[in-house]
């Protein structure tokens, strides 16, 4: 995957040791062993090891792994809530693994604002209070804390709950406080340690499709830690995939479920929905022939049969679309000498966007055989969808990774 | 201590030692302890002096309409009875000293303690020192505090107040070093996060969070300070102790009942008064 965006955060050569002799366990490293031995032999845990990565501009970065495989860690060594033992962490040209404890505070101001799995509320704060904190710490001016934490609630949508204690609002609630509190600094990188692992699945669908709106539009930096393999899928732009305290796959979610770099990830990977994953776009064919809306009956029928299509979509000058016809109907308006295709036009055909994944389509062909439109944003035919093409997609990406 | 060959260990001479300590502290520093001495004295008497300057009916009044404002009618039709009895038994100005004594010791104690607290829920190195400090302070028989308080302050109710701030100090700092020790640590990360400071972690988070313990610790302290007051009318402090002391040396049982149960009647009100600060406000819903 290629990327034009600017490089916001290069990781290079980070490892933590746990332990008081983290020299000795990092010499072992170097010299090739692996955690459970460099455990056995020095009694220090190296929590991640030669981790290298780029965070781009305004991307959504998850980094996964299941529990002990260092993501927490590597997301604290980010803002330094733990110290890394080696190597550097680079943001606007600051090493912030060098940086002294006053640049260290302005860093975390300026740069870093996370949310936190357990929510992390302030229990004696009230809602505004809470969406302040960061503002109030940073010396900001008390009319400038009140608007912008009112801003962000209202982001969040927590309109009228401002005056509300965290205990008294429900979980998505108060990780939505939790979310606001760190938009309302305005910084540059979002930090969300398995913010909504604590969720219930419901809400935490609603707070992942919220979450990727804001992310959308407001095209902030995020790296999002979480176990779940789900959610990694479908809110990551890019995914960096952890084991043992060491990068295993960095690459966007298509890639990772058909190219799996190893068998770690293969096995990983194994139990996904790819219907979930896949869009409309990866089974999407090219138009083979449109009828225009001022083409004749005659003319709509002679292109189907030169394609060989029992269907057409019919378009505008500027390629939207109106609707498709049926070979049928278009016969029976050239035996009742119709002159236009207006009244046989079924506008109610199905149009769907690139982005969409297959899980949704199978529900739109049910009850009839007409091919799908691909549309973009303006309605415009880029592609056509049949259900063949849908099937004949998902069978060769489970091979892929079987 | 000796054995069949006769010979001795001498005794440890620690008692001696201490007097020559207390000696070298009582020459030395007289004038610092005359002092503090004549200051506190002039306190006690200012509030003394206005408190017993309100009528018997207003200051009742007061307290109970106090109490009915932050615990309830329970404990307001309580204060009228309580000190009623009081007024009744003739016992008012002495239970006003005792109060008195008691209002200063444990501001003194407070001030002095809950910084110690935050130093030692900061710093674990202090914490090691003051935590033992705080074990003999509060298992040292109260009795012992008062006899070096006399060469230092002299016979009378600074001396009383020197003792009872010692004597009821510990509590209030063990309280708000747990207090502090007991924010949850995700919310410190948090406050980290946002790049706090050490004293923005403090003021906006430790000690907000911690202050039903404080309280809680604080009234501890007054429960303390009170059984002391009492005690140290053996050293010429005024108050209730002073008619409890008086009875025993006269043998009069029924006089030292009655200021017994004045005694009783103080500590409840002041103990269910402070309580309403201890318990954690509740967010209205």
């Amino acid at each position: 995957m290629t990327d034009t965006r600017d490089v916001k955060i290069r990781v290079r050569n980070l490892s933590k040791v746990f332990g008081n002799q983290p020299d000795k366990a990092l010499k072992l490293r170097d010299e090739g062993m692996k955690r459970p031995e460099i455990l056995e032999k020095t009694g220090q845990t190296l929590g991640l090891s030669n981790v290298d990565f780029d965070v781009m501009e305004g991307e959504l970065l998850v980094i996964m792994g299941l529990s002990g495989s260092g993501k927490s860690t590597l997301i604290r060594c980010l803002n330094r809530l733990i110290e890394p033992t080696e190597g550097e962490i680079l943001i606007d040209g600051d090493d912030v693994a060098k940086l002294d404890d006053k640049s260290l505070l302005r860093c975390r101001r300026k740069h870093f604002s996370m949310v936190f799995q357990n929510f992390a509320l302030f229990p004696h704060r009230t809602v505004q209070q809470n969406a302040e904190f960061g503002l109030e710490v940073r010396g900001e001016e008390k009319e400038v804390c009140y608007q912008r934490g009112r801003d962000a609630l209202k982001q969040v949508g927590l309109d009228g709950w401002e005056d509300a204690y965290p205990s008294q609002l429900s979980g998505g609630m108060q990780q939505r406080v939790g979310l606001a509190r760190a938009l309302a600094n305005d910084s540059t990188v979002l930090l969300m340690d398995e913010a909504f692992s604590a969720l219930d699945p419901l809400i935490r669908k609603d707070m992942q499709q919220e979450l990727l709106a804001l992310q959308h539009k407001m095209k902030k930096t995020t790296i999002f830690i979480t176990h779940d393999l789900d959610e990694a899928l479908s809110i990551g732009d890019r995914i960096i995939l952890l084991k043992d305290g060491e990068i295993v796959q960095i690459g966007s979610p298509e890639s990772i479920l058909t190219s799996p770099a190893n068998d770690y990830v293969a096995r990983f990977v194994e139990g996904v929905d790819m219907s979930r994953i896949l869009t409309a776009r990866s089974a999407m064919t090219d138009v083979r022939a449109t009828a225009r809306d001022d083409d004749g009956p005659r003319t709509a029928l002679r292109k189907m049969g030169d394609n060989g299509l029992d269907s057409l979509f019919v378009v505008r000058r500027d390629r939207t679309v109106l609707g498709i016809i049926t070979a049928e109907d278009t016969e029976r308006a050239v035996r009742e000498n119709l002159t236009d295709l207006s009244s046989i036009i079924h506008s109610d055909c199905c149009q769907v966007s690139p982005e969409e994944p297959l899980h949704n389509l199978f529900a739109m062909f049910a009850g009839h055989h007409h091919p799908l439109a691909v549309v973009d944003e303006q309605s415009r035919l880029l592609g056509v969808v049949i259900k063949g093409s849908v099937l004949a997609e998902l069978a060769e990406a489970g091979e892929a990774h079987a | 201590m000796s054995d069949a060959t006769g010979f001795t260990i001498p005794k440890i001479e620690l008692g001696d030692w201490i007097e020559t300590g207390l000696d070298y502290l009582t020459t030395n520093y007289s004038s610092i302890t005359r002092g503090i001495s004549k200051f506190t004295e002039t306190g006690i008497d200012v509030l003394n002096d206005a408190l017993m300057w309100l009528p018997e009916w207003a200051l009742i009044a007061l307290v109970t309409l106090l109490c009915w404002r932050l615990a309830g009618t329970r404990l307001a039709i309580g204060s009228v009875l309580g000190l009623g009895l009081i007024w009744n038994l003739d016992l008012w100005d002495p239970m006003i000293e005792s109060l008195t004594l008691v209002v200063i010791a444990t501001l003194v104690a407070v001030v002095i303690a809950v910084p110690l607290g935050i130093l030692a829920a900061l710093s674990d190195r202090f914490y090691k020192v003051i935590m033992p400090v705080l074990d003999f302070m509060q298992t040292m028989p109260a009795f012992v505090y008062l006899i070096p308080a006399i060469p230092f302050f002299g016979i009378g109710s600074v001396s009383a107040i020197f003792a009872t701030v010692i004597f009821s100090m510990p509590p209030a700092i063990r309280f708000t070093t747990l207090g502090i020790r007991q924010v949850p640590n995700d919310l410190i990360e948090a406050a980290d996060a946002f790049g706090a400071t050490r004293s923005q972690k403090l003021f906006k988070l430790q000690l907000p969070l911690s202050l039903p313990t404080v309280m809680a610790g604080i009234n501890q302290t007054i429960m303390l300070a009170l059984s002391m007051v009492v005690i140290a009318a053996m050293i010429g402090a005024d108050g209730l102790g002073n008619e409890v002391w008086k009875a025993i040396q006269r043998l009069r049982p029924g006089d030292g009942f009655e200021a017994g149960i004045a005694v009783v009647i103080l500590a409840m009100l002041l103990d269910r008064l402070t309580q309403t600060f201890s318990k954690e406000k509740k967010p209205r819903s």
